[in-house]
């Protein structure tokens, strides 16, 4: 066991940001727009940082795929304990074109290169909201897989991990190499405060072409249109008094708008009303 | 000011500052409220005193690392759990 972490990040626009369609619909408004990486990409990164501090794991790579300025997101994971960082370069029609399987291919060609022991990603990205990549990185490593990790603990030679899923929660234990994609509760992560970018200056950031590591960036799918969600409808404020509405008996307390009981003791279910109910305690 | 701490409160200064550069009601607000804070001081000499406000200046750091960590996981929540969901 090499004891080596890869860990994915993605730059991403940030999660505060307001986000545009371009009005010739083929994406979203990326020119001038603040990025950041992804939230469960550092939860991602906190982990394999964590599990090096445990001295579980001996070193952190952390990887990143995309132009020049995903350099800047491998400098945050540097920052947060990363030892190293690999860009892998990636621009232009084969960034449009860059998803899950793409992203898995090269994380698995970067696994065996670079003999990891253990592949932490996060579970989705906020863009593309794919949730695929640890799992085609796994499948294509045919190394086992703990998804949607809220908690994860050496175990021997392997891992045991509690996956969030519906319903509550599952434990697995599986034998390390392996892969664990990242849910919300397994940590909080650490903010990369300027101290520690001035220190992770001194990290080296490999660069590496898709090329080199074999793999190929074809995609098959074809984005048609990318266009806003339909529009919510506007509030109505409705005042009732429960003896006035026309569904609700005292003891329902249920009010009735638009054909659909939607609300409850003064407030609104479908949170499209506001609700004023006067005479009610 | 003292020469040593001199270099501390201009690193605590840079550390705000930085952070300052994510919050909310945006980087002029928190940068313009950062100066007067550090200006509204400028005079103090006393060394214990201006441990103690570099203190604060420390504490003001941790307070706004938890701010956006709470806000980020609010977010991360709301949109990818359901209303309701077991914690």
């Amino acid at each position: 066991m090499s004891g080596r972490v890869l860990v994915g990040v993605k730059r991403v626009i940030d999660y505060a940001v307001k986000i545009r369609v371009k009005p010739d619909k083929t994406g979203v408004v990326t020119d001038g727009v603040k990025h950041s990486m992804n939230p469960f990409c550092e939860i991602a990164v906190e982990e394999a940082v964590r599990l090096r501090e445990k001295k579980l794991m001996k070193e952190v790579i952390a990887v990143s795929c995309g132009p020049q300025q995903c350099q800047e997101t491998i400098r945050t994971a540097l920052a947060m304990g990363a030892d190293r960082g690999i860009h892998v370069e990636v621009s232009g029609k084969d960034y449009e074109n860059l998803g899950p399987l793409q992203v898995s291919k090269i994380m698995a060609a970067l696994a065996k290169k670079e003999e990891a022991s253990l592949v932490i990603v996060g579970k989705q990205a906020i863009d593309g909201d794919c949730n695929q990549t640890g799992q085609m990185t796994a499948a294509l490593l045919d190394w086992p897989q703990g998804t949607f990790a809220s908690e994860v603990s050496v175990d021997g030679d392997g891992l045991k991990v509690e996956r969030e899923i519906d319903g509550g929660l599952e434990s697995v234990r599986i034998k390390m190499p392996a892969v664990v994609t990242t849910d919300l509760r397994l940590n909080e992560p650490r903010y990369a405060t300027l101290p520690n970018i001035m220190k992770a200056k001194k990290k080296k950031i490999a660069s590496v072409k898709p090329a080199d590591l074999g793999v190929e960036l074809t995609s098959r799918l074809e984005i048609l249109a990318v266009e806003d969600p339909p529009q919510r409808q506007s509030g109505v404020k409705v005042e009732h008094l429960v003896e006035d509405c026309p569904v609700a008996s005292p003891s329902t307390l249920g009010i009735e708008v638009g054909g659909v009981l939607c609300c409850r003791g003064g407030t609104c279910l479908s949170s499209q009303y506001t609700v004023i109910t006067a005479g009610l305690d | 000011m003292a020469n040593p701490l001199r270099s501390e409160v201009v690193r605590l200064y840079k550390n705000l500052l930085y952070l300052g550069r994510e919050y909310p009601k945006g980087a002029d607000y928190f940068k313009d409220r950062l100066k007067m804070a550090f200006l509204k001081n400028k005079g103090v000499t006393d060394p214990e005193k201006i441990k103690e406000l570099i203190g604060r200046g420390e504490y003001v750091i941790k307070e706004l690392e938890a701010l956006y960590y709470l806000r980020k996981y609010r977010a991360m929540k709301q949109r990818y759990y359901e209303e309701g969901k077991k914690e």
